[in-house]
């Protein structure tokens, strides 16, 4: 078995680097996917983190454990919901989104926007609040204040990024219910992975799974670099 | 500048993502030329169809070595979602696929019956056969009928893993039970609720007994270590067809293209080519119908 485990490393970089069709689609439209979805989020997520990182209101505990719920959500549980509104007869159904995938964009989002709301709400919520009185007062406009809050915990805004590219490049649940799972469109790494899997093509399903590790070790290693010279 | 960094990091992701994420469309871009020069859909429509079917075609790579030539004269994308044949019959039953490609004839009578769907056109038969190991302590091998197979698999209580997800096969194997006037049930029977190569690598994996689709044997023959135990009964006869939604009742349905499709595949020229399809040396589906009259009326 260790045998065969070797083996698979060593297909699994050289796929990588066959430039194997297959597998850069897969590559290809999984981090298609998973980026665009990461950044979706983000935009939604870091004003609203920025907020309620600040905010001081009633209720707010309530919302603060809304939302840690939320990091726990099944992707299969999202993957139904999102179903349920993109269906023929959902509220969403005549846009006919079901199977594309931006519907799996859509699912993502969802699973990514909680981690990044709640890590940069938590680190503007430990930053110094005289930033934003200081730029202010330097004259700055209120969105370069609140820039410069989200600039002094940088590091914890990029953290919050990878978690969120984390969990949704090796999601599946909502890849496969929302994507179908169809060849060259919306086949995705994790979802070709569970199906050369159920093949019992387990080289090839392990080699896969090693391309994955592999990028996100890549996307890692940038972040490190970035957060460490963001540090500086 | 404290926040340079950050934002040379996000618009390094902005930029990758536009250059992967932006082109990146659904329809597969260029309308395709056709050899006939024609524009391919018409105008206003995507030319993209969804083909919910099961997955014993589209893991069989059937699909994927016909759809590229269908698209290429046609320009017309069909995005198949392979699940069982009872998911996808409900699948189109939900407005959420354009035309179905299944082997359930009861379910396939049904669906028409409820006037979701027009007619059912044959497209290609292949067989199912029962697999199971080597040492076949069921003696599955001397068995006459595939019913006789199922109860000596019941009596000795060997290990049978179902598809147990409505599909095509799922509904086959349940009508041979019924045939053998058993009912199945207990430590030996594994319901498995997964796609036929799945099952095919649990039931190898636990050294079970299995009923299978010749296409999925074939084409992971190399994988699995069970071996075809029965074959040839006529309730094992297995039947892909292709069938056309109803317009009265699914008007949204991408109805013509739907139809160029169901035209082509049930050509002659496909018909070659899908007698064409080999996998490990096999012809994994046969289209003539010779010595199988009883496939319209079974």
């Amino acid at each position: 078995m260790m045998g065969s485990l070797f083996e698979a490393l060593a297909e699994g970089f050289r796929l990588l680097f066959s430039f194997d069709r297959e597998v850069y689609t897969l590559v290809g439209t999984s981090f298609r996917i998973a980026t665009s979805s990461t950044i979706i989020a983000s935009c939604i997520a870091f004003p609203l983190g920025t907020w309620f990182g600040l905010a001081d209101f009633r209720g707010r505990k309530v919302v603060d454990v809304v939302l840690n719920t939320m990091l726990f959500f099944p992707t299969v549980v999202v993957g139904h919901l999102v179903y349920m509104f993109l269906t023929h007869d959902g509220p969403l159904g005549e846009y006919r989104l079901l199977f594309t995938r931006t519907a799996i964009v859509i699912g993502q989002v969802i699973l990514a926007t909680p981690i990044i709301l709640t890590m940069v709400s938590n680190s503007v919520r430990q930053a110094d609040p005289r930033i934003i009185k200081t730029a202010l007062y330097l004259g700055a406009g209120k969105f370069r204040a609140y820039m410069a809050l989200l600039g002094e915990v940088r590091a914890l805004v990029l953290l919050s990024l990878l978690a969120a590219f984390g969990r949704v490049i090796s999601e599946i649940g909502v890849s496969m219910m929302l994507g179908g799972n169809i060849s060259g469109r919306t086949r995705t790494i994790t979802t070709g992975i569970a199906l050369l899997t159920s093949q019992g093509e387990f080289t090839r399903a392990t080699s896969l799974g090693i391309v994955l590790l592999i990028i996100v070790f890549g996307v890692n290693l940038v972040v490190y670099q970035a957060t460490h010279r963001a540090a500086r | 500048m404290n926040l340079r960094s950050v934002l040379i990091a996000l618009a390094v992701i902005l930029i990758m993502a536009c250059m992967l994420g932006c082109p990146a469309p659904e329809t597969g871009g260029k309308p395709a030329k056709t050899p006939s020069g024609v524009p391919a859909a018409s105008q206003g429509e995507s030319g993209k169809i969804i083909l919910a079917t099961t997955t014993s075609l589209d893991n069989t790579g059937l699909l994927g070595y016909l759809l590229p030539v269908f698209r290429g004269e046609t320009g017309i994308e069909v995005d198949a979602v392979a699940v069982g044949t009872g998911a996808a019959l409900q699948l189109a039953r939900d407005g959420n696929a354009d035309i179905l490609l299944v082997h359930d004839l009861e379910a396939e009578e049904q669906f028409i019956a409820e006037g979701h769907g027009l007619s059912r056109h044959y497209v290609a038969r292949n067989e199912f056969v029962i697999i199971g190991p080597e040492g076949d302590p069921a003696d599955v091998s001397s068995a006459e009928t595939a019913a006789d197979a199922f109860a000596g698999i019941m009596e000795t209580k060997s290990r049978f893993v179902s598809r147990g997800d409505n599909s095509g096969t799922h509904m086959r194997e349940l009508s041979i039970w019924k045939k053998a006037g058993l009912e199945p049930g207990g430590e030996w029977y594994v319901e498995a609720g997964q796609g036929m190569g799945a099952t095919a690598t649990m039931a190898n994996e636990m050294g079970a007994y299995t009923l299978i689709d010749t296409g999925t044997f074939y084409s992971m023959e190399d994988n699995i270590d069970l071996v075809t135990l029965l074959s040839g009964d006529r309730i094992l006869v297995n039947v892909y067809s292709i069938i056309p939604l109803n317009p009265e009742k699914h008007p949204d349905a991408r109805l013509e293209e739907a139809g160029r499709f169901m035209e082509w595949l049930t050509s002659p020229e496909t018909a070659e080519l899908i007698e064409g399809f080999k996998v490990n040396g096999h012809t994994l589906f046969h289209v003539d119908v010779n010595g199988y009259s009883g496939i319209e009326s079974d």
